[in-house]
């Protein structure tokens, strides 16, 4: 209900926020943590904000998922934007899949887009394709400290060589897609409480 | 005595001989013995693990039978046949024995049964799967168990009140939710038997698995609990016993739990430590699970809870601490024991229901129990399923639900319970042992068999086996990360908040602890994932027998195109001009004036990339690499030395594989050695006569297998003592020599030893190919050097021989080689010999002085002084090659003769 959304946050319209989630029992919890990380109450987050949260500094990709909140250099996210990276995380439902309107743009919890979330984590410069080193980067992220460079760089060159099709030596999103296609993404990126 | 025990070896059954044997024992043993027996029966004193053995033998072989006809496994699933197989068993024990005689005894069943069978699911039990579902299952073991119990039993006595049970049936509410709680677990065994062959998909398998697995704990305590207050008496039941009895469900099943996992922890920390005792480590991890299940047996803890924990936690400490063949070994045996004690429980279970003198039939009862048990089993399934999906990420839709109710089968844990009452105190036990064992079968048989086409019918989502790829591997880790990062953010502590923390404080501390610093690399998932994929490859690369590679990735020094040194040098010509009689000495000539760095470049080249089989054959049928019956050969070879490559390329699998540098190389030149030896001086012998024979004679040696050569080579040394013999000696043992090493031969690499130019190679070009090119050029060179050539022939020859004699010869031919010709290349010390302390090679002066014999070893010693004139003449020839020529050609002809 639109008008639980809109009164829960007073600066902007919610409408569309509260669109991307299922229900506002879920825009509430998110909205009840937004204001909790949100220190200084200044009605946005900072890198620093996200980064005092203890657990995500201990994971490997925290920073990067950090970078996903504030893309095209931005310093701060306001809450919609907020929920806007949350809602990749959505699970599918089945029933708004067969009742979606084909000229809407695809959802953001859709297939494809938690696949190019996942995608623009590893590619950094955002050319659109993996390139082998970033591939090395997120393994060397992934695989920890007791393989040696020589080894991590073998595994590079296998994963690369394994999903690129073109044989330009990087991945596109595409052949990422490809590489993943058995995979149940909607399930494995999905959190339940954001249903 | 021995007629006594006559009737034992003519019965095919050991449980009808039993029967005999001891009425018949106490007399004979009666009787003072009549003097030294000559042959004595002691059929007591092996009895009881003769029998075992013989069960599991008849069970195993019944197996056997079984899978004889694919569509029979195939449609009805094994535990049928083997329940089935127990009761005609049962029958003819019955029939011959006139009371049965067999029957699975709980203590039997509890103690050394159950236990494998636990051991095998828990320690192989996909155990991020497992955790991904825990709340599921865990829902289903405890609330599923105690609801199916309660509403059995409850209906059953509500049955009897309706006078739907005859009333010689005596039993109370509570013996009726005593019968409810043994008659309502879902059964390990019989859930794995089944459900293996059928394949549904893994979170629907892991479900019903994990429940029958966890359920134990609750079964046992409502069991006890149930048995414990119909001993007591109901009345004298007091409100603390409830309570009692609800606390106990968290002991045994926590102090269950608690137990296997101390004892994981003892066994991957014992694992750590046996380096030095690889063999025992198998031993190890049977032997602490088992420890852990009779602890928690001790204890009246859930003892199936235990071992699952024990086999769920230990396994990635352990598979990570013992050596690869103790892996396999563990896999092995645990499958093995686990396949074995299953087999024998369904026979057991088969023959014990032949037993009527223990069970008592009520229709009532029995027809009862079966609906009972099946419908609040779907009720339950269907009521817990709705709770849960309001948690579930993915919902079980109603398919999962109809297949999880039809797959709670009862099994040999309900029958032993059943045996286990005492029938004073539960009056009805007869009426109940006939009722487990029709649900039993019921359950086994009917529901196993028509479970698979079931699952058909439904279209369940069935088990899909794709290979694993790094990729997968890589974003699966990452998305795990993902989400728990996103659970931080969200700031819900869920299940991959939990996971990850785990997993933190695993890689922090319990894996530092627990595994061994080595292994701790290895175990990195994503690692594990690049190294299997290797191996597979390298498997595969086996299937295909390397013609993949040997079209694509190969330098064959054959192809023209690839090397122009090779074009040009003496051996190309030598294969274009094929085994004709065309070659002629000017061509010799300037190879050898012309292309001596050509040539000493093309040995290295061949050195790391020529193929044995591919070269010998050649040499007999140019440009035809392949032929059918080198072919195996050859692929071997030349998968062999891909691997070589492939293995170079990734290096980081070295801790894992011992590379083998040095040795395969030696056995190689040795034999060529030998060939190159027996070719040319065959050849030699009888210039032009005898020409064609000789040729043929080579050629086989050539393409002759490995092993074919050896015996042959052996069979010469027999036949013959002359010439010859020591050449086949010398193959021999260089032969074996490689055959010690050679085991590994898959991974040396190529480059590491760069055959050294020598200066034998700098000076004839011929030598560059370690004999092996010569061989050729020798053997077709005869064909059409003029005799009076052949004395600069026979130098080539002795040098040739050169290669495998010592430097250290006196011999004057011996002066144009600088005194370490080849050796330095040569890491095997039998070259060497001269210098050689052992006794084997002692020679006769006048044989160590003739430097080519030095490769004749321990051949007898008669025959050495037999050739001692020979050699004499040998040397002669060296010192004048024209002259002695012809004598010292004639003894290795002799020889060289197959």
């Amino acid at each position: 209900d639109p008008k639980r959304c809109s009164c829960v946050y007073f600066e902007v319209d919610l409408n569309p926020t509260c669109r991307l989630l299922g229900g506002s029992a879920s825009l509430l919890r998110l909205y009840h943590r937004f204001r909790a990380l949100d220190r200084n109450k200044k009605g946005y987050l900072s890198r620093v904000d996200l980064q005092q949260i203890g657990a995500l500094a201990v994971n490997p990709l925290g920073e990067r998922i950090i970078d996903s909140f504030f893309p095209d250099g931005n310093l701060r996210v306001d809450f919609p934007g907020f929920v806007r990276v949350l809602a990749h995380f959505r699970p599918v439902d089945d029933d708004d899949s067969g009742m979606r309107d084909p000229k809407q743009p695809e959802p953001l919890n859709s297939r494809m887009n938690k696949l190019r979330f996942v995608f623009q984590l590893y590619d950094l410069d955002r050319d659109g394709k993996i390139s082998r080193h970033e591939m090395l980067q997120v393994l060397r992220l992934m695989v920890g400290v007791q393989v040696t460079e020589e080894q991590l760089e073998s595994i590079t060159d296998r994963t690369v060589q394994e999903a690129d099709e073109d044989g330009d030596g990087a991945v596109s999103f595409l052949e990422f897609t490809k590489s993943l296609e058995k995979m149940d993404i909607e399930q494995k990126m999905s959190i339940r409480i954001l249903k | 005595m021995l007629l006594a025990s006559l009737p034992l070896l003519g019965l095919p059954l050991a449980g009808a001989a039993t029967t005999e044997a001891p009425t018949q024992e106490p007399g004979s043993s009666g009787e003072p013995p009549p003097g030294l027996a000559l042959f004595r029966w002691q059929w007591h004193e092996v009895e009881a693990p003769y029998l075992v053995a013989l069960w599991i033998l008849v069970a195993s072989l019944a197996k056997i039978v079984f899978h004889l006809s694919r569509k029979v496994t195939s449609l009805v699933p094994e535990s049928c046949l083997l329940i089935l197989l127990g009761l005609v068993l049962g029958g003819i024990v019955l029939a011959v024995a006139k009371k049965a005689e067999y029957q699975l005894e709980p203590g039997t069943f509890f103690l050394f049964l159950l236990p494998p069978i636990v051991l095998d699911s828990g320690y192989f039990m996909p155990s991020r799967l497992f955790f991904d579902n825990l709340g599921a299952i865990l829902t289903y073991a405890v609330v599923g168990t105690l609801w199916n119990a309660f509403t059995t039993g409850a209906a059953l006595w509500g049955l009897q009140q309706a006078g739907l049970v005859a009333p010689r049936v005596q039993a109370s509410l509570l013996d009726f939710l005593l019968f409810g709680s043994l008659i309502s677990a879902v059964d390990p065994v019989a859930v794995l038997a089944v459900f293996e062959e059928v394949h549904v998909n893994d979170t629907l398998f892991i479900i019903v698995f994990g429940e029958s697995l966890l359920n134990d704990a609750v079964t046992v305590v409502l069991y006890k609990v149930c048995n414990s207050f119909v001993e007591m008496g109901s009345a004298n039941v007091q409100a603390a016993d409830y309570l009692k009895g609800v606390a106990s469900l968290f002991v045994v099943s926590l102090g269950g739990a608690a137990v296997g996992l101390v004892f994981a922890f003892l066994l991957a920390l014992t694992t750590r430590f046996t380096k030095r005792v690889r063999i025992i480590e198998p031993l190890l991890v049977f032997l602490l699970a088992y420890a852990a299940y009779l602890t928690a047996e001790m204890a009246s803890l859930s003892a199936i809870l235990a071992v699952t924990m024990c086999g769920l936690g230990c396994k990635k400490y352990v598979e990570a601490n013992i050596s690869h063949k103790s892996r396999t070994a563990v896999k092995y045996t645990m499958k093995t024991l686990a396949s074995c004690a299953e087999t024998v429980i369904f026979m057991l279970l088969g023959i014990s229901a032949v037993d009527s003198s223990k069970w008592a039939w009520d229709s009532g009862l029995v027809l009862g129990t079966l609906f009972f048990i099946l419908f609040f089993r779907a009720l339950g399934v269907v009521l817990q399923t709705w709770v849960l999906n309001q948690f579930r990420l993915v919902p079980l839709d109603k398919i999962d639900q109809v297949v999880m109710s039809y797959g709670g089968l009862r099994g040999a844990v309900a029958f032993a319970l059943v045996i286990l009452l005492d029938r004073t105190k539960v009056p009805a036990k007869d009426y109940f042992v006939a009722t487990t064992i029709v649900v039993v079968f019921f359950t086994v048989i009917v529901q196993g068999l028509t479970i698979k086409p079931l699952v058909k019918w439904l279209k369940v989502k069935r088990s899909e086996h794709h290979k694993p790829t790094l990729n997968q591997e890589l974003h699966e880790h990452t998305f795990d990360h993902i989400l728990a990062a996103v659970e931080d953010v969200v700031g819900h502590h869920g299940y991959h908040y939990w996971r990850d923390r785990w997993e933190q404080f695993d890689k922090k501390y319990l894996s530092q602890l627990l595994m061994r610093r080595s292994a701790y690399r290895i175990r990195d998932q994503i690692w594990d994932v690049y190294y299997r994929l290797n191996i597979r490859d390298a498997i595969s690369f086996v299937d295909q027998g390397g013609h993949v590679l040997s079209s694509t990735g190969l330098t064959l020094p054959s192809m023209p195109s690839r090397n122009s040194v090779a074009e040009t040098s003496v051996t190309n010509l030598l294969r274009e001009s094929g085994s004709g009689a065309c070659l002629d000495l000017q061509v010799i000539d300037t190879v050898r004036s012309v292309r001596d760095r050509e040539d000493a470049a093309m040995h290295h080249l061949l050195c790391g990339g020529l193929y044995k089989p591919r070269r010998r054959y050649k040499a007999s049928c140019s440009r035809h690499f392949i032929s059918e019956d080198a072919q195996e050969r050859q692929d071997k070879e030349i998968f062999q030395q891909n691997m070589k490559r492939r293995l170079e390329s990734f290096k980081s699998t070295k801790h894992n594989i011992c590379f083998n540098k040095s040795k395969p190389r030696p056995r190689k030149t040795g034999r060529k050695k030998k060939d190159g030896l027996a070719n040319t001086e065959a050849t030699n012998g009888k210039p032009l006569r005898d020409l064609g024979f000789q040729d043929t004679a080579a050629v086989i040696l050539t393409v002759e297998s490995e092993e074919e050569e050896e015996s042959d080579s052996s069979e010469t040394e027999k036949e013959d003592d002359e010439g010859i013999i020591f050449v086949a000696r010398a193959t021999s043992e260089v032969l074996q020599e490689g055959k010690v090493s050679g085991s590994l031969e898959v991974c040396p690499s190529p480059r590491i030893i760069p055959p050294s130019p020598t200066c034998a190679e700098k000076e004839l070009p011929w030598k560059s190919g370690q004999g092996d090119l010569a061989v050729y050029v020798s053997s077709e060179t005869t064909k059409i050097v003029p005799v009076d050539m052949q004395a600069g022939w026979n130098q080539s020859i002795s040098s040739l021989e050169s290669l495998a004699s010592p430097p250290c010869t006196q011999a004057p031919t011996m002066s144009r080689l600088p005194p370490c010709p080849l050796a330095a290349e040569e890491p095997q010390p039998p070259f060497d010999l001269p210098y050689d302390p052992r006794p084997s090679f002692a020679f006769p002066p006048s044989l160590a002085k003739a430097g080519r014999s030095r490769s004749e070893s321990s051949a007898d010693i008669p025959q050495q002084q037999e050739l001692q004139p020979l050699m004499g003449h040998e040397d002669r020839t060296h010192l004048s090659p024209r002259t002695a020529n012809s004598h010292w050609c004639i003894q290795f002809n002799k020889g060289g003769r197959l």
